[in-house]
């Protein structure tokens, strides 16, 4: 009978295998699913995973939906570490951006340098307010975050829409529910001439440098390392559980916040009744893919912005639904966690030994 | 009970059971080499073995929870293959484990009844249970909620439902851990009864005196070998010891010293448990001077626990003075902060609370030598100076001679023993001026439980004030200045070791503090637990 048995350590080159393995498996999958849908594989695979990065508008793209993933996905990362469940950065992100959005709309005739860094501050800080929420009621009264950060989500999503509909809506808008365009000095600068990618990848990479040195060398990343792997040991070296929690959320809420700033006030350019299309959720997928490591998070992030271009991509030239990126993004999260199984555990095939393996001989008591 | 065999003993009895180059192997190491065991009718059988010698893999083999790799098993002279438990039961073997398996919210007959394979009605169950407890001098009330029941009666619901079953075989895995000295009397009795019935047992120890009271024959196990068959009774504590270890037992070194300055003072420490089925600390008060170990005894369970988390500061107390550090009033105060004051502390737990099992042993040096007044440098302004942290774990490991792959290993490489000796040894050279130990030796193979022993009685030489915990008598005896007893959340007061008695100690540890024999203590007990 073949069995899974445990390792007696866990497996490092498993570790690092396991997310290739999964994308592999997810291509595998993936190209079933196509000639299932009546498509040659291989050009539906140049279609979704080689075109879109194969010019510099679309690296460019690339590297644009990159952004708010990296940035949440660290966040969450870091949070993860620490056994601080946070899934609601969709909604962290979107207050973010609710809040950069309000510092561009009251400024609106300021023409100033100082704009854009004031509407990153108020978008990070909005992230952190939002993500106080589960972090206070967790520490006050035990309750889950990971059921209380989801709830805050459409919470969010709700407030933002209220607020385009209503004391946000652009006047001279044709009663669209969006806000009035922000102007230029409310804009992040873009780094290339023609393309969309602006200033916060380059902030976003910084900050994952940050979020490297933080994890590597803090004596503060250390402490919410020891509380995600041995709460008991945490609390035996007097680490506090509640300081913890909040800075897991502090975290990762002001850089989803600042990811939602990013979207606003760079491919959007406005308040919209959405801002984000689950770039919350997907860093989810990105920190596990990236293995809860900042530069992890970097390539895993790139990967899942290939999916959503991709997606686009086989939508328009295939005409395939428009539930093939989600699809892709579930896949690829499914294939990781069944791969990571192997990190703990190894296949040990079914041994075809003699029944009664020389048991007589050399009995020496 | 009346369908058990009556055994006659007959010129060449059958032997009940017998093992034939028993194996199995785990990733990790090979827990049985080639093992033969033969069990008579009405033997008692010890096997003996230090932490580790592959006594549990054995047990679990015979019972059916664990499938041997090679070998074969006769069971009254037929081969037969035990694939499970339930099969090992109706052939008659019955096992009661070192850590029960009791549902705590339920009664007595409710627990057995749930462990029968066949279906009793409770009201039939409960007069049984009455019964054969009571024949065997193990009393019961079967309507007894078992989280209103200490340990020892715990256990006893475990043996009577073995017995309930009629076992010709009944495998005990180290029942006395939890037992007073008088219970473990008591105990023996019932298995001397059981056993003169014809009921093999198969009785599980690292304790040698106690094998020697109660068993005719010793299979020794070590590294997972059979290293001999002997019968306890003929050999000396110093030989079976040698057959289990290898080596003759070490000894502690510990000279008379005087104690200086108090250093550690509870006041009347009072504290319900956070834990629904825990133990409720009631006004507790004991001092610990410089230069003085005061071991605390007790079965297991009655407080210790909750003593040691509020001595740590892992839980808080309302009364800051309650708990004195150094003459600081520390209740209030976090691990970290009592650190800062001088203190050191050994949890129970190795893995997971002493130890984090996926960091390196340097990142564990930082669990607790990041604090300021250790003085070891290891942070500095929030930054992780890696220099420090590694040559303090290097230090550690070279003075303590733990056995590991350098200070980059895993602190879930490492074995049991060789773990405590990096804990022991890091809160060591904390230089702490109280420290507090929670079962020094526990699952420690002999070796390395001396070595801890000696580091802690160095520390008292050094003048720190040192508390242990323990559940083992005779290490307590072995290393103590004083000793007080924790029973039912209520700590007696401490008497020095010289002036005691394991007997008397053994009557504290059953919860009764108010002997009238202080006139007549008993001398010469002190490296001897009677059995």
């Amino acid at each position: 009978m073949s069995r899974l048995e445990a390792r007696l350590e866990p497996s490092r080159a498993m570790m690092l295998a396991s997310p290739l393995i999964a994308a592999a498996a997810m291509l595998v999958s993936g190209s079933l699913l196509f000639s299932f849908l009546g498509q040659e594989p291989l050009h539906a695979f140049y279609v979704y995973f080689i075109k879109p990065a194969s010019t510099a508008y679309g690296i460019g793209e690339l590297l644009l939906k990159a952004t708010p993933l990296i940035l949440c996905g660290v966040g969450l990362a870091l949070g993860f570490r620490a056994s601080v469940w946070n899934i609601g950065a969709d909604g962290q992100l979107t207050v973010g951006a609710i809040a950069g959005g309000c510092v561009a709309l009251y400024f609106q005739d300021v023409e100033a340098v100082w704009l854009v860094p004031l509407m990153l501050l108020a978008g990070a800080l909005g992230g952190m307010a939002w993500a106080a929420i589960p972090a206070l009621l967790r520490t006050r009264f035990n309750t889950s975050e990971i059921l209380v950060s989801l709830m805050l989500v459409y919470v969010a999503y709700l407030l933002l829409s209220y607020l385009v509909h209503g004391p946000l809506r652009d006047p001279d808008g044709f009663n669209f529910p969006q806000s009035r365009m922000f102007h230029d000095a409310a804009l992040l600068p873009l780094l290339f001439e023609g393309l969309r990618t602006n200033a916060a990848f380059p902030l976003s990479l910084v900050l994952v440098g940050g979020a490297w040195f933080f994890c590597a060398r803090t004596f503060a990343g250390y402490r919410m390392q020891v509380s995600g792997m041995a709460p008991a040991a945490a609390a035996y070296a007097g680490f506090s559980e509640k300081r913890n929690v909040w800075l897991g959320f502090m975290l990762s809420g002001g850089l989803a916040g600042l990811a939602g700033v990013g979207e606003v006030a760079g491919p959007i350019g406005q308040l919209q009744s959405s801002v984000s299309p689950g770039y919350g959720f997907a860093a989810i997928i990105v920190a596990y893919v990236g293995r809860l490591h900042p530069l992890g998070v970097v390539l895993a992030a790139v990967l899942m912005s290939l999916l959503y271009i991709g997606g686009e991509s086989a939508q328009m030239e295939l005409q395939l639904p428009s539930a093939i990126t989600g699809l892709f993004q579930g896949l690829l999260l499914f294939y990781l966690l069944a791969a990571d199984l192997f990190i703990h555990y190894r296949f040990k095939p079914a041994a075809r030994v003699s029944a009664l393996p020389a048991a007589s001989g050399g009995n020496a008591a | 009970m009346s369908e058990a065999v009556s055994v006659v003993p007959s010129v060449r009895p059958e032997p009940r059971l017998q093992l034939l180059g028993i194996s199995k192997a785990y990733p990790s190491v090979v827990a049985n080499d080639r093992i033969d065991l033969t069990v008579m009718p009405g033997e008692i059988h010890a096997v003996l073995g230090e932490n580790g010698a592959g006594k549990s893999t054995l047990m679990k083999i015979i019972y059916g929870v664990t499938r041997p790799d090679a070998g074969e098993m006769l069971w009254d002279g037929r081969q037969v293959r035990i694939t499970s438990p339930s099969a090992a039961r109706s052939l008659g073997i019955g096992m009661v484990f070192q850590h029960f398996s009791v549902f705590e919210t339920l009664s007595v007959v409710e627990n057995i009844s749930l462990s029968l394979d066949e279906r009793v009605p409770l009201a039939e169950l409960a007069p049984r249970i009455r019964t054969v407890s009571e024949e065997y001098g193990l009393p019961l009330d079967p309507y007894r909620l078992v989280h209103s029941m200490s340990v020892g009666e715990r256990q006893r619901v475990e043996i009577v439902r073995c017995l309930l079953q009629s076992p010709r075989l009944l495998i005990m895995d180290e029942p006395t851990s939890v037992l007073t000295p008088q219970a473990v009397q008591t105990l023996f009795a019932s298995l001397r009864r059981l056993a003169a019935e014809g009921c093999s047992i198969l009785y599980i120890s690292h304790k040698l005196d106690e094998i020697q009271s109660l068993c005719d024959k010793a299979t020794v196990l070590r590294a997972g070998r059979v290293s001999g068959i002997a019968n306890p009774r003929e050999e000396t504590t110093g030989s079976l010891a040698e057959l289990m270890i290898g080596k003759e037992l070490p000894a502690c070194r510990m000279t008379p010293r005087t104690p200086g300055e108090v250093r550690l003072a509870l006041h009347g420490l009072s504290l319900p448990s956070d834990d629904p089925f825990g133990t409720d600390l009631h006004d507790i008060s004991l001092t610990v001077h410089s230069g003085e170990i005061v071991g605390i005894a007790g079965v297991s369970g009655n407080g210790q626990q909750e003593l040691l988390k509020a001595l740590s500061g892992e839980r808080r107390l309302d009364q800051a003075a309650a708990v004195q550090l150094c003459g600081v009033d520390a209740g209030r105060m976090d691990p970290a902060q009592r650190r800062q004051i001088g203190l050191g502390f050994v949890p129970e737990e190795r893995l997971g609370r002493g130890a984090v099992p996926a960091l390196s042993l340097a990142d564990n040096a930082l669990l607790t030598g990041h604090v300021q007044a250790c003085g070891t440098g290891m942070v500095h302004r929030g930054l992780i100076q890696s220099g420090a942290v590694g040559s303090f774990a290097r230090k550690v490991i070279e003075h303590f001679k733990v056995k590991c792959g350098g200070s980059s290993a895993l602190a879930s490489s490492l074995s049991g023993g060789n773990l405590q000796k990096f804990i022991v040894g890091r809160e060591t050279l904390l230089a702490p001026k109280v420290m507090v130990v929670a079962q020094p030796t526990w699952g420690v193979d002999i070796g390395a439980s001396m070595l801890i022993r000696q580091a802690i009685i160095d520390l008292r030489d050094q003048g720190v004030a040192v508390l242990v915990v323990s559940e083992e008598l005779d290490e307590l005896f072995m290393m103590c200045d004083h000793l007080a007893v924790i029973a039912d959340g209520r700590l007696s007061r401490r008497v020095p070791v010289s002036e005691t008695s394991v007997d008397r100690i053994g009557v504290w540890m059953s919860g009764n503090f108010t002997d009238r024999t202080d006139a007549t203590p008993s001398t010469g007990v002190r490296h001897h637990v009677p059995a």
